[in-house]
């Protein structure tokens, strides 16, 4: 008899709910509960870097935006260093305060989302334009989604990446790329998400 | 060579449900049509954010005491525990798990939550905890209760509590919904069905675990977890895409 592999299989996901706010983010269920909260502002004292606000919205199928979703953002630090143990790339620089995760909910009214963070820089060998991993999850979704944020004003380096320049349609790359605006004097990159339809984003496959 | 990590294991897709679930009817208007683009994992996707039990309360695995107001929450006093593992059978150690239910009645605290059932209020219905070196975590609560919800006239979801779990990667990132053994309603669910294996749904149901329980005190449920492994990279000198 042929031996067995000792693999076990990955726990399925299941849809985070409409009332994913209670356990992620619970003051916007209605409630306070822990001392310590996970927030949409990943700055903290000190850190690097240019200060960015992301933000946008996230449409369905109906072009409606999605008003309770949750959104997680992972980044590098302004050095191009991810605060992990992953990460061992020990010539850029760590800050062990940035943690370089954020979450929120889309606004219960506008759909919008907001993070306050630093501009990551170029990861590992250097070889990827800068960039944002973004990661999302609500009712009607059964698994979370996963994809990109790439930023307006760095062409160059957005055109020579090589996670952008696998996806076949050039204009669907465009899906990841933020716009640059300035807002009171400060950056503000703006990315809306289409779940369906021609403008549908580029979601990965992890 | 040492053997180091590299890659995650390619996710199978059969385990999980497909984007649109049609019986699973908010998800149609939510799934993206068109296929998911196969990422090769760079540091990007290997990495992942970490915390720290310093930054827990100390009462934030104990649904049954972190909201308690003016007394104890309604309801059956229950021990989940379990073993969070990767697909190499290894105990993914030091991990943020977070839970989040309705209460005995079948209520969410939550605005948007209208149920006629009522709030606890002694019961918040959120938690959160680290795994141990090993990989085991546990919390106290209560049973919650089955809840109506819209999608048929007549949908109702079976008790469940809602997990999400981390991992070290980014891309073990997981959501999803621990059911409890003997529930009726399990085999009629829309959600739970909207995954295609049926041993698959049997592993998000957690055991009855009597020798965990407590005499005369709590009954524990036992719920295990396997997030994403990652492959050794025999013969590589370097991570792939890094
Ligand atoms: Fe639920």
């Amino acid at each position: 008899m042929t031996q067995t592999l000792p693999y076990l299989s990955e726990t399925s996901s299941q849809t985070a709910g409409p009332y994913v706010h209670i356990g992620l983010v619970p003051s916007q269920a209605g409630f306070d509960i822990f001392a310590n909260n996970f927030t949409n502002n990943l700055l903290v004292p000190g850190v690097a870097g240019e200060v960015i606000t992301i933000e946008g919205r996230i449409f369905d199928g109906s072009d409606t935006p999605i008003r309770d979703m949750l959104v997680e953002i992972w980044q590098a630090n302004s050095f191009g260093r991810y605060n992990s143990p992953e990460d061992q790339h020990k010539s850029l620089k760590l800050e062990p305060d940035f943690r370089g995760w954020g979450r929120t909910g889309t606004d219960f009214e506008t759909g919008l989302f907001t993070f306050q963070t630093v501009k990551p820089g170029r990861v590992g060998d250097q070889k990827q334009a800068p960039h944002v991993s973004f990661w999302m999850a609500a009712r009607g979704i059964s698994m979370g989604l996963a994809t990109r944020m790439y930023f307006g004003d760095e062409a160059a380096a957005n055109a020579a990446d090589p996670v952008l320049n696998v996806i076949e349609q050039a204009q669907r790359r465009q899906t990841l790329i933020a716009e640059r605006s300035m807002r009171d004097g400060k950056p503000v990159y703006t990315f809306n998400l289409y779940l369906q339809g021609p403008k549908e984003t580029v979601f990965f496959d992890v | 060579m040492a053997i180091t990590e590299g890659q995650l294991f390619q996710r199978n897709r059969s385990l999980h449900p497909p984007a649109h679930s049609p019986a699973y009817k908010t998800s149609a208007l939510r799934s993206p049509q068109i296929p998911l683009w196969s990422l090769q994992n760079t540091i990007s996707e290997i990495s992942g954010p970490t915390f720290k039990p310093a930054e827990l309360g100390a009462l934030d695995h104990d649904l049954y005491s972190n909201y308690a107001k003016s007394g104890d929450p309604i309801g059956e006093r229950t021990i989940v525990h379990g073993h969070v593992r990767d697909e190499n059978g290894r105990g993914v150690a030091n991990t943020l798990v977070e839970i989040w239910q309705a209460n005995a009645g079948g209520r969410y605290r939550h605005v948007n939550d209208r149920y006629m059932a009522p709030i606890d209020p002694n019961f918040g219905g959120c938690g959160r905890t680290m795994t141990d070196e090993n990989g085991y975590y546990f919390f106290r609560t209560v049973k919650p209760g089955a809840y109506p919800f819209r999608n048929h006239i007549n949908s109702w979801r079976p008790a469940h509590i809602h997990f999400s779990l981390f991992g070290t990667s980014f891309a073990q990132r997981l959501i999803t919904q621990m059911y409890f053994e003997g529930d009726p309603l399990i085999p009629m669910d829309t959600i739970a069905n909207t995954i295609p294996d049926k041993a698959a749904i049997e592993r998000l149901v957690a055991k009855l675990d009597l020798n965990a329980s407590i005499p005369l005190d709590s009954l524990a449920y036992r719920f295990d977890i396997v997030l994403r492994g990652r492959r050794s990279t025999l013969f590589e000198n370097k991570l792939q895409g890094n």
